[in-house]
């Protein structure tokens, strides 16, 4: 795929003269290069046949087991389900010591405290929705206030939600601002800061070129990763739009220098789609972008697959779902 | 100009779809003379990786119906069955080496078999249940329930009366079934399995393999997600059958051991096949609180 160029309006790292008004930031996301759909997809398609067997199927479930960002956001979620969530995320499989932790826990504002307190210093992190999560509809204040009651209750992580309706009817600047905000209430009293993973919510930007404007505008807003969906919407993640994704990180470490994550969230289901977007993330993010600091899987049943699967690899049987807890 | 034939393709029944193997091999089905009549799929050890969670997926819905639904849905099978007749005798005909009246009498078999099992699906519970005498102040009732997805080794001599009576005890009570057809004679079963997905069986409720056993039925033994297994087809072949009880004993399964012959199916089936797939629960309910 050929590289997203930035037109030369933005000089280095410094975006001021790019998100000084309305039309500049227009003019500059509008000036991104556009997305080869046919080309995204194809390529998408073709890297998810790559044949991926035995000690290196075996180190890709290891890794994919460690990057999930094992998730609960149900109206029914009680603390005990997400006590139950959090033993699980530091134990994935209690048979075996040798399976990884995954990444961190995600949980509504109001959970975080439960999650903080039952995984202790496991070292998983508490990552929290905030914003409104999932539609984002609600008033400025009430999703700073949000923000800053989860990253006072002691989360790591903050999973943001853009306000699609302003993007899509072309406020870009007001979209920026509320990401700059919500990442300054990200801020902890001891000077140190949650990480801000901004939701662009890709099954409702209709585009694959509103894919790519959306993460640079995150970008620029500075988000310290991009996440793909809210899982509440369908289609959630899929390849090609986390492609798009990985080229603008890509592409916009080579222009600042700053490195973001990526999350895809929301319908991978199987050890095989994991797999999947690990081979992608090596092919176009590069190879230093495979450790769970910088992707994740937003994901909940892709946890017992790949526990099944790694089991399979260790015993030479296959599993089956009485063997794993539900979730 | 001669017209050019138009072959069938034989593919495996998984989750209501008729995939290819995975695997994408094939093998060639002689009929009883030795000549070649069509390629079937050789289904894989993925393939039937795949069945079991066809079939587990459908276990919730399928026993959760009414046993009243499920004899309706088994009796469907059977009325299908029937407008399909010149197919299935022109199958056994070929596969079985039999002349057509013959044939005829065992399509006959088979589908009043199924009809048969129609028939028990709702008066099960009642013959094998039980409300049982206990010494104190408790009703004490013990029912039967589907075992879940169960591993069939369908017959090698009889393609179709034997795969339809060795199916059909094990779906009536509400198990799902990953059945693997005769190898040599998979066509009739094949056939079978378009029935299944133009009558009234949800989608993974009945999940045909083709192919040599060699390839699917250690897996099937080994899954840790299947409940059980019937090792008919392996009837005659102890050595086999033992390495395959030896796998299913990893998680318990239950097993149906491999008859010393295959049996004659045209005689009454009785009621084994259907309750060495089921589990009993029983409950105590206090009487009078």
């Amino acid at each position: 795929m050929t590289s997203t160029a930035t037109p030369t309006t933005a000089a280095g790292n410094d975006w001021a003269d790019v998100t000084a008004s309305e039309s500049s930031l227009r003019r500059f996301l509008h000036g991104l290069p556009g997305v080869d759909q046919v080309g995204a997809e194809q390529r998408a398609a073709g890297l998810g046949t790559r044949s991926i067997k035995t000690s290196a199927k075996a180190f890709a479930i290891d890794l994919a087991i460690s990057m999930v960002d094992l998730t609960t956001l149900e109206g029914q979620d009680t603390r005990g389900k997400v006590r139950a969530l959090a033993a699980k995320a530091v134990r994935p499989d209690p048979s075996d010591p040798t399976c990884p932790s995954v990444a961190a826990l995600c949980v509504y504002p109001d959970m975080v405290a439960t999650a903080k307190a039952a995984l202790g210093t496991s070292g998983v992190r508490v990552a929290s929705v905030a914003t409104a999560f999932p539609s984002g509809r609600a008033a400025m204040d009430v999703k700073l206030a949000d923000t800053r009651e989860a990253v006072a209750a002691g989360a790591d992580e903050i999973d943001m939600v853009i306000d699609r309706g302003a993007f899509l009817a072309g406020h870009y600047l007001q979209v920026f601002e509320e990401i700059a905000a919500v990442r300054a209430a990200c801020a902890r009293p001891d000077g140190q800061s949650a990480h801000l993973k901004v939701i662009m919510e890709t099954g409702e930007l209709q585009t694959y070129d509103n894919v790519r404007r959306v993460s640079w505008l995150a970008m620029m807003a500075g988000a310290h990763f991009i996440k793909t969906s809210t899982g509440k919407v369908q289609p959630a993640a899929t390849l090609p739009v986390t492609l798009v994704m990985l080229e603008a990180v890509r592409d916009y470490r080579e222009q600042t220098g700053r490195r973001v994550g990526v999350k895809p969230a929301g319908g991978i289901r199987s050890s095989k789609d994991a797999i999947k977007y690990l081979v992608m993330v090596n092919e176009v993010a590069g190879a230093d972008w495979l450790v769970p600091e910088w992707f994740r899987f937003g994901a909940s049943t892709l946890l017992n697959d790949l526990l099944m699967q790694r089991t399979r690899l260790a015993t030479g049987r296959y599993s089956g779902p009485d063997y794993f807890t539900l979730d | 100009m001669s017209r050019i034939d138009v072959r069938k393709t034989y593919k495996l029944f998984i989750g209501g779809q008729f995939p290819r193997s995975e695997s994408g091999h094939s093998y060639e089905v002689l009929d009883s003379r030795g000549r070649f009549v069509a390629n079937a799929a050789l289904a894989s050890r993925k393939d039937a990786r795949d069945a079991v969670v066809a079939a587990r997926k459908a276990f919730p819905g399928w026993s959760g119906r009414t046993a009243y639904n499920r004899g309706q849905v088994v009796y469907r099978i059977a009325e299908v069955m029937e407008d399909r007749r010149p197919q299935f005798v022109e199958a056994l005909r070929r596969g079985e080496g039999r002349t057509s009246a013959a044939a005829g009498k065992v399509l006959d078999g088979a589908i009043d078999r199924l009809v048969w099992y129609a028939g028990w699906a709702d008066k099960l519970a009642q013959v094998v249940g039980n409300a049982n005498p206990v010494a104190g102040p408790f009703f004490n009732l013990s029912t039967p329930e589907p075992t879940g997805v169960v591993a069939v080794l369908a017959p090698r001599e009889s393609s179709l009366l034997g795969l339809v009576s060795v199916v059909a005890p094990v779906i009536v009570s509400g198990n799902t079934v990953v059945v693997t057809a005769s190898p040599d004679r998979p066509l009739p079963a094949v056939t079978f399995a378009e029935v299944l997905a133009t009558s009234d069986v949800p989608a993974g409720v009945v999940n045909l393999l083709t192919g040599s056993l060699d390839r699917t039925a250690a897996t099937l033994a080994s899954h840790m997600d299947v409940n059980a297994i019937d090792l008919t087809g392996l009837a005659a072949d102890a050595e086999q059958a033992t390495a395959l009880e030896v796998e299913a004993a990893a998680n318990l399964k239950r097993v149906r051991r491999a008859p010393a012959a295959e049996p004659d199916w045209s005689e009454d089936p009785g009621l084994d096949r259907m309750t060495d797939v089921l589990e009993t629960k029983t409950v105590w309910h206090p009487i009078g609180v």
